[in-house]
């Protein structure tokens, strides 16, 4: 992997910055350049909350991109805005739970998740960010799931009893997307 | 030290700790306004002091106080705020002040939005406020070369007693990159040399003023002020060269967070074969107007890109002399020049001005690998500055000598 | 059947950008009632501040400046000076009127300026994301004061209500607030007598209104209207604070409410 790009959107509050933020701790873990740019203004007050983060072997050049690798989205307007961006064979995964329509990408590899169910089954209903995050480790090789964890157990450190189900939300996306990925070789 | 991952407002009061810089004067403004939020909790657990102002006037002044009692200070503000900060800023160049100045900026003019902009190049380095003065203004690209440019600032104002400004758009201050910090915890103090006002006992008494009622006193005052800034301008300039050891038959001129995007535009095209440099002034004043004058001339087409409506073009035309038609690509009010935006508009311009791509592919990457690391090997361009996660070993970080 | 509840023509219908529980909304309303109900809204010129009402040039349906940070007050002079014959009134929250705007506002009040001030008191910087304001309550937790405002360091809210009463200037001076219905009947009628001083050409009138900002204090709107009415009104007491009528502000402080 050279470098990627992963738009990760949703409303604010819905803990889409956070996932980026995961992604971007794991993958510096792992010695590689990144960058997370979130939207920022007054869109902030109930509105979007998107973030931005690159990953690089070498230096990330633009942080601010148009055409992202990946797209993981939390709302309908999102997928609207986003969809069409993706790069070609790139990655969707949409939250099922929130998002009625589906993506009209079929050069890109999209997966459906009710990202809300399935963090609820793992024991929290507000994991749904790290369902969607665990989707995204599990189909990509830009890190593992491992280093995530590790990243997600240090972020919830000062609240330990937040771990268990954080932790089980995140490796029930990643198995989806584990799967998802072996179905498309 | 290792790497932390860090939002560039915060980085930026970290690395004031770090050049040991404990007061802190300052106003809330959007988009900067971790940096007074994280120093609000981390200055008082080291003893040092934080103030939030009644306004960016008073904060202006309260740092010219600081300053004057030599103790070292620091304000952060943005546009708006930077324009009413103009009033203390004249007195503490005028009186010969080191202060340092961070001044993320948004679209203006007016109130303008809070989104990222390079609104206020002309005001940073050309008419600040009244009277003749300048103020060393330094632009990172990344949250690393922010951490050490507003380290390097604290030095350069000390040792030309001269405010300092760092300029980075408000991208710089909300993004999160991995940064890495001097091991120094907190820096030695500010030594108040033989111009701070630290009480009279046992030496004659100190005056801090600007006032020079007789006129041949203020002109006098005027040359001092204007050889220190020759001096500055002779040791002081820094700036990146990139893809610019190899022919190139455009350059692109862009400063701050505008000249990584415009390396992506440019990797891009390399790889189609098109051969294109990149000058970025990293002191953007002294604007290294020799430095930009050289690649300007080693090409056939110069595209300056700006996220304003064309500030910098200003100094690039100066260096050009008019050998060179300068074109101008630019977005303002907060909206971010992508990536193929650029692409698109280089592709225009080189249409334009008939260049094409050379026959053979070249490998350019490589070649330039081994040149950029000769370059370190050479007299370091601070090595703080060259250490820039954004811009990567293939570039040539430049320091006039 | 009748409307029990219309769009006021002081207002205009484009929904507010302001979070739930909010009540720069409420003092929106009720200041664009009065000016419906005193007929003057063709001849009204609003100046919003910098702050979460900077949008308020988008609600008042009247003529609306946009003011820089704190300035308000003095774009009203320049106004109302020209054109006398104008009703001009300024809308302003306590970092905007209180910090960097003190010079003005305590000049216009000082120079009798002919015009309506309402002010939002709501403790904290709302639009910038919760950082101290002159106004913030003794030990009130902001992101700028992580560990509650020490009054040792920083000194104690501003009381500005008591402030611009202590003038020698005459004035129309009152503070109301805005987190129960009853309070905000009071409130009304308190705004409505201030434009009717600036329309009778009698003096310069202000009306603080303490305010709620939920999203920042960290609370519910209810949690918030409560902590207003507990932790706010001991010490900012509501009721007239001056009156134009009374020869000088000293002997008015601790006036009745309304
Ligand atoms: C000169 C200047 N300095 C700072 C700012 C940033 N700023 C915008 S709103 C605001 C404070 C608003 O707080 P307040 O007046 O209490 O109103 P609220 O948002 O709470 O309603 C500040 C500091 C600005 N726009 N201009
Ligand atoms: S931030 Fe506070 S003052 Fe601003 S709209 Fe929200 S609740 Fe109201």
């Amino acid at each position: 992997m050279a470098e990627t790009e992963v738009l990760m959107a949703g409303f604010g509050g819905q803990g889409m910055l956070l996932s980026g933020k995961l992604l971007a701790y794991a993958a510096m873990k792992k010695g590689m350049e990144v960058s997370w740019l979130p939207s920022y203004g007054p869109e902030m007050r109930g509105g979007t909350a998107n973030v931005t983060v690159c990953i690089a072997e070498k230096a990330v050049a633009s942080p601010y991109i148009t055409f992202p690798r990946a797209l993981l989205v939390m709302n309908q307007p999102s997928l609207e805005k986003f969809a069409p961006k993706v790069k070609p064979g790139g990655l969707i995964v949409v939250n099922r739970s929130l998002v009625p329509i589906d993506a009209d990408r079929p050069d890109c590899t999209v997966i459906y998740i009710p990202a809300n169910e399935v963090a609820k089954e793992a024991g929290t209903a507000r994991a749904a960010n790290l369902v969607m995050l665990g989707v995204y480790v599990g189909w990509s090789d830009v890190v593992d799931e491992e280093t995530t964890i590790k990243m997600i157990e240090k972020q919830f450190a000062s609240k330990a009893k937040f771990i268990p189900a954080n932790v089980a939300a995140f490796k029930k996306g990643y198995e989806e997307g584990v799967k998802a990925r072996g179905d498309a070789k | 030290m290792a790497r932390v991952l860090m939002k560039g407002n915060e980085a930026i009061g970290e690395a004031a700790i770090r050049a040991g810089c404990l007061h802190f004067f300052g106003y809330p403004i959007t988009p900067q306004s971790e940096v007074p939020e994280y120093l609000a909790k981390r200055l008082p657990e080291l003893g040092g002091q934080y103030v939030q102002a009644e306004s960016e006037v008073a904060a202006s002044n309260m740092i010219y106080g600081s300053a004057g009692v030599g103790i070292r200070v620091l304000t952060t503000s943005s546009s708006p705020g930077i324009s009413l900060m103009a009033e203390g800023i004249s007195y503490i160049a005028a009186c010969e002040l080191p202060v340092v100045i961070v001044n993320i900026m948004r679209s203006g003019p007016g109130l303008g939005g809070i989104l990222p902009a390079q609104s206020d190049y002309l005001q940073a380095t050309k008419g600040m406020a009244h009277g003749d003065f300048h103020l060393i203004v330094l632009a990172p690209s990344s949250v690393q070369e922010a951490v050490d440019m507003v380290i390097l600032a604290f030095e350069l104002a000390e040792k030309y007693r001269n405010p300092t400004m760092v300029i980075g758009d408000g991208m710089i201050g909300q993004m999160m990159e991995p940064v890495e910090f001097p091991d120094q915890e907190i820096g030695p103090p500010l030594d108040p040399g033989d111009w701070a006002l630290t009480g009279c006992k046992g030496r004659e008494k100190r005056i801090v003023n600007s006032l020079y009622l007789d006129p041949e006193e203020c002109n006098q005052q005027n040359i001092r002020l204007e050889k220190k800034w020759e001096k500055i301008t002779k040791a002081e300039q820094r700036w990146e060269e990139y893809k610019c050891d190899k022919p190139y038959d455009l350059l692109i001129c862009a400063f701050g967070m505008v000249s990584r995007i415009c390396k992506t535009a440019i990797d891009s095209l390399s790889e189609e074969g098109y051969r294109i440099g990149l000058f970025r002034p990293m002191t953007v004043n002294p604007f290294p107007y020799d430095a930009c004058a050289k690649l300007v001339k080693k090409s056939k087409r110069v595209l300056d890109v700006e996220m304003n409506m064309g500030q910098m073009i200003q100094d690039v035309r100066l260096a050009a002399e008019g050998s060179k038609p300068i074109e101008f690509f630019g977005k303002a009010g907060g909206v971010v020049p992508s990536p193929d935006e650029v692409i698109d508009e280089i592709r225009k311009v080189m249409k334009k001005a008939g260049i094409k791509k050379p026959k053979k592919k070249t490998s350019p990457k490589k070649k330039i690998g081994t040149a950029a690391k000769k370059k370190t090997s050479k007299k370091t361009a601070k090595k703080s500055a060259a250490k820039s996660s954004g811009s990567p070993k293939r570039s040539k970080i430049r320091r006039k000598r | 059947m009748y409307k029990t509840f219309a769009y006021t023509q002081g207002l205009t219908p484009k929904p507010t950008h302001y979070c739930p529980g909010c009540t720069h909304g409420t003092i929106h309303r009720m200041v664009g009632e009065v000016i419906e109900e005193l007929g003057v809204r063709e001849r009204t010129v609003g100046i919003a501040p910098v702050g979460c009402s900077v949008l308020a040039y988008e609600y008042f349906n009247c003529d609306m400046f946009e003011a820089s940070h704190g300035r308000a007050p003095a774009i009203a002079t320049g106004a109302k000076r020209s054109r006398p014959n104008l009703i001009v009134f300024t809308y302003q929250g306590d970092g905007d009127l209180a910090s960097i705007g003190m010079g003005e506002i305590i000049h216009a009040a000082n120079r009798g300026e002919k015009i309506t001030v309402v002010f939002v008191n709501n403790a904290i910087y709302g639009m910038t994301g919760g950082q101290m304001a002159p106004t913030t309550m003794p030990n009130q937790r902001t992101t700028t004061c992580p560990a509650g405002r020490d009054v040792a360091e920083v000194g104690y809210p501003v009381r500005m209500a008591e402030q611009i009463a202590d003038l020698r200037t005459p004035a129309f001076v009152a503070r109301v607030s805005s987190h129960n219905p009853k309070e905000i009947i009071r409130a009304k009628a308190v705004l409505k007598k201030a434009f009717q001083y600036q329309i009778e050409n009698t003096c310069f009138s202000f009306v603080e209104v303490l305010s709620t900002c939920p999203t920042n204090w960290g609370l519910s709107p209810l949690e918030a209207s409560n902590w207003l009415e507990r932790e706010m009104i001991p010490y900012y007491p509501l009721g007239i604070k001056k009156t134009p009528e009374a020869e000088s502000g000293q002997q008015e402080h601790n006036s009745e409410g309304v």
